[in-house]
């Protein structure tokens, strides 16, 4: 593989002339719809007049906001160079076969149209956001950010939408099953550059998809900002998987907003994997509004070094009937933190409720540090609900097992690490996404190896 | 359905009882420094305690209410429309002869004298906010225990009493307990020397008895080093029509080797703000203990915590909270772990019945470096109705290797199954209600001294009458 580095050399160059995202969008989305800015001009004032949070602000209890800091960040301004474009191309490929593929690279797309053309005749919508404003702007309209931030980054969605400008827009017709996965690539590029990936992923009654997404630094030694947001609308009994792989470089901050409204008989499964960036928070909101409805909540995370993860999730039942399952582990090494604050919230009326909630930590370093917030808020009757949090280290005697039939400590560490994340990956039922997922890890695991 | 009332042994309106009410020494309402200064007047204080007392309610008003994770309710508040001191302007009196008979009436009603006076080592009543009543068993005093009113304390045992007074919880802890620390009068101040093991529990009984009239009894124990000492308090407290503010500050010592018991039964009446702090210091070895159950109020904020200072200190908290139609018990346990091998334990079972609502909110604390650490937190949270509410709301932060901590919550209902059962044996609902929820809490309730748990039971099954049929 090429130095990635030399290619974005002149990008970044160009970039650092720009102006401070702080400063506002400019005339960025000048080709985009009069409707669409005049959102994005609201959103940017609302921005403006929400707070920044702070530590005593519930939903950032714990978090590092010091953080926070926007200032350093600038929106890219050139176009990728042909052979930046090649080189990102050639390592936006993770799952072999795939029924579709969409890149970007600083907000602008890297590959499109990148749908098998029987789904396209299916009516299936797989196309970047810029041309999904104009192209369907009905039912695009219908869903664009239409969910509330409520975990605590309202004003980062409120930032998100002043200035997004990409990302993907994906719709499945009623009744239409898509076997294999759609893959996006989100790839953060010059130094300081801030970028707002956009997911809208409707699916219609009785139809199926799944989606995984990987959020990666072109340079692994580049600080940025993602701010993202992804929002999962799934019809009565559809069935939607989506996932997320995040290894940002451990120099870039992100935000990344998720809201999932399952109806009635739907199932919806989300699954973070969490491995790069200095600072990364993920908000997870799922909004159980039909009988029947399903809500499977995944998250894992690798901490090392300086990193910080931070994830509040709301499993919100406002309908009786539903079920909800959240399992999040996190491995934390050297001076890594982790930050769990979770909420089941049973609204009244929303009785014969399943939902349980389960955090687990490894702490394999001194250093470490694991706060755990895991939350009941429950109005109605007739429920199950239970949660649970635990934080522990490696078992001596497992270790013991492993050295004493000649396995070195740090592959011992690797495969107990790996055995104790692999309880959250064996939830899905795909094998070939479960191995991608491992190899994923497996990857961060070799990097420290070295 | 035909209450079951007559088939036990107790008055539904037991506490539903007011005195005329004859103050000598009253502050008047609201709160400004010449309240403070009117208190200090009244009660004779040393200098320190004036200006301990001035600086309290300058923290106090510069802090903000804690709404932003806290109740709403708490806006409720009228801190300007408060009595801040009352006294009948009695000295704290040793014998039951000399207690004014209406006083008396009082706590006959209560059922604490006769039955239960051998039972106790000693009573300290309080009745609004000097204790008017206090006396301790001979055998204890030879022991060289010194069972005293606050301000008893502070005046004549100054060098054990200054030493930690407010040094567990600090005035500035939070906005109630600056409050406390403000215009507190009232509580118990307790010593037990080295080695002494104190066999019958002590204990106190807390009453309001005025109109709009706030509380803030004041108690410090201290538990020297291989000494032993359990200490009940219970408070019912008689109905009125306008809210009234209760807001204690409770600190323990426990000093190496030594174990504290804390045991509250709180049934205060369903207008009171109760919003208290309770913390113990456990040294080496040490153990504090608080068990603690919340009945009545209508707002409980109360979180009993222990700072395990010392190497293998332990720390416990058994918490049962019974939150009726209109109630909010908020109540919890703080862990905070800064020693090697600690342990600490949370079991926390609530009730919710009606439109009541019962909450969790605890904190667990395990720093860095810290070598064989271990928590266990349980909450389990039983729902009667369908408006009743519950809420978890757990902090734990972990730091290092080499510790384990542990948290389960869980949701249920009252089964259905064990009610038909029950009813098919011939039980009212009502009564099989009352067996299914007493035995959710019955291996709390064991904790309780025997009349405690008696106590318990009965107020749980005249709660649960209440709300079926």
């Amino acid at each position: 593989m090429s130095n990635p580095s030399a290619l974005l050399e002149e990008t970044a160059a160009a970039a650092a002339e720009s102006a401070g995202i702080l400063g506002g969008a400019g005339e960025r989305n000048a080709d985009l719809p009069a409707w669409f800015r005049e959102q994005q001009r609201a959103a940017w004032i609302e921005f403006q007049n929400l707070p920044l949070p702070t530590i005593k602000d519930q939903a950032w209890r714990f978090s590092n906001v010091k953080a926070l800091d926007l200032a350093p960040f600038h929106l890219p301004n050139e176009k990728p160079t042909d052979a930046k474009r090649r080189e990102l191309l050639e390592r936006s490929a993770e799952l072999e076969e795939t029924s579709g593929r969409l890149i970007f690279a600083d907000d602008r797309v890297l590959e499109r149209d990148a749908l098998a053309d029987n789904w396209r005749a299916a009516g299936v919508i797989f196309q970047p956001l810029e041309r999904a404003i104009i192209e369907h702007e009905d039912l695009f309209r219908r869903h664009f950010m239409t969910q509330p931030a409520t975990l605590g980054s309202a004003k980062f969605a409120a930032l998100h939408q002043a200035f997004v400008r990409s990302g993907t827009f994906l719709y499945v017709p009623r009744g239409i099953e898509i076997d294999l996965p759609l893959e996006t690539f989100h790839w953060l590029g010059g130094e300081n550059v801030a970028i707002f990936p956009h997911t809208l992923l409707v699916a219609e009654e009785f139809s199926k998809v799944t989606l995984v997404e990987h959020f990666r630094s072109a340079d692994r030694n580049r600080a940025g900002f993602s701010c993202g947001v992804n929002d999962l609308v799934v019809g009565a009994g559809a069935k939607v998987t989506y996932i997320c792989t995040q290894d940002w470089s451990d120099r870039a901050l992100s935000i990344q907003i998720n809201a999932t409204t399952v109806a009635r008989d739907a199932s919806a499964l989300n699954l973070h994997l969490a491995l790069g960036g200095n600072y990364s928070r993920m908000e997870s909101l799922s909004r159980l509004i039909g009988e029947g409805a399903r809500s499977d909540m995944l998250a894992v995370s690798v901490g090392e070094g300086a990193q910080e993860f931070d994830a509040r999730t709301l499993q919100d039942h406002a309908s009786p009937h539903t079920y909800s399952d959240l399992l999040f582990k996190n491995a934390l090494n050297d001076r890594a933190r982790n930050t769990f604050g979770g909420l089941i919230r049973v609204e009244p009326h929303a009785h014969f409720t399943d939902a349980y909630q389960k955090v687990r930590n490894l702490l394999l370093s001194d250093d470490a540090e694991a706060n755990s917030m895991p939350g009941l808020e429950i109005l109605a009757d007739n429920v199950k609900c239970s949660h649970g949090a635990t934080s522990g280290q490696l078992d001596d005697d497992e270790m013991f097992y492993l050295l004493a039939r000649g396995i070195s400590k740090t592959v011992a560490r690797q495969l107990l690490v790996g055995g104790f994340l692999n309880e959250v990956l064996s939830r899905l039922t795909n094998p070939v996404l479960v191995a991608k997922l491992e190899e994923l890890i497996a990857g961060k695991f070799a990097r420290r190896a070295r | 359905m035909v209450k079951e009332t007559t088939a036990l042994d107790i008055e539904r309106n037991i506490g539903n009882f007011a005195y005329p009410e004859t103050h000598t020494h009253d502050a008047g309402v609201g709160l400004t420094e010449k309240t403070i200064h009117y208190i200090s007047d009244v009660k004779q204080d040393p200098d320190w305690v004036r200006k301990f007392r001035l600086n309290a309610l300058r923290v106090f008003q510069g802090k903000p209410m804690p709404t932003h994770w806290a109740s709403k309710d708490l806006e409720a508040i009228v801190f300007d429309n408060i009595r801040y001191y009352l006294s009948g302007g009695v000295q704290p009196k040793r014998n039951w002869e000399d207690v004014p008979d209406d006083v008396k009436r009082t706590f006959e009603r209560l059922g604490i004298p006769e039955q239960e006076r051998k039972f106790l080592a000693g009573v300290e009543a309080q009745f609004d906010s000097e204790a008017v009543y206090s006396n301790i068993k001979k055998a204890v005093g030879e022991q060289g225990v010194i069972f005293v009113g606050s301000a008893d304390g502070l005046k004549n045992h100054p060098e054990i009493f200054r030493k930690w007074f407010g040094k567990v919880i600090p005035t500035g802890d939070n906005k109630f307990s600056a409050l406390n620390s403000a215009v507190f009068s009232g509580g118990s101040f307790i010593y037990v020397p080295p080695g002494v093991k104190v066999k019958h529990p002590l204990q106190a009984y807390f009453r309001i008895n005025a109109e709009n009239f706030g509380q803030f009894e004041r108690t410090l124990i201290i538990v020297d080093e291989g000494a032993e000492l359990t200490y009940m308090e219970g408070c019912t407290a008689p109905k009125f029509n306008t809210a009234t503010l209760h807001s204690a500050v409770v600190e323990l010592v426990a000093l190496k080797g030594a174990k504290i018991q804390y045991i509250t039964v709180q049934n205060w009446s369903n207008n009171v703000f109760n919003l208290v702090t309770k913390r113990g210091l456990a040294h080496e070895n040490a153990e504090v203990k608080w068990i603690d159950c919340n009945i009545g109020s209508r707002l409980t904020m109360k979180y009993p915590g222990v700072v395990m200072k010392g190497r293998k200190a332990r720390g416990e908290v058994i918490s049962i909270a019974l939150a009726g139609d209109g109630q909010h018990q908020d109540t919890g346990a703080k862990m905070v772990h800064a020693a090697d091998e600690t342990t600490s334990n949370i079991i926390s079972k609530s009730i919710s019945i009606g439109t009541g609502r019962a909450t969790y909110r605890g904190l667990v604390h395990v720093p860095k470096h810290l070598k064989n650490c271990k928590n266990n937190t349980e909450c389990d949270a039983l729902l009667i109705s369908t408006n009743s509410r519950t809420d978890t709301y757990p902090a734990i932060t972990v730091r290092g290797t080499g510790n384990a901590v542990q948290h389960e919550a869980s949701v249920s209902q009252v089964s259905a199954e064990q009610i038909f059962y029950m009813q098919q044996r011939g039980l009212t609902k009502a009564q099989a209600m009352s067996l299914s929820v007493n035995g959710f809490v019955n291996d709390l309730v064991r904790q309780f001294p025997m009349e405690y748990s008696v106590e318990l039971k009965r107020l749980i099954e005249l709660e649960m009458e209440g709300s079926v049929g």
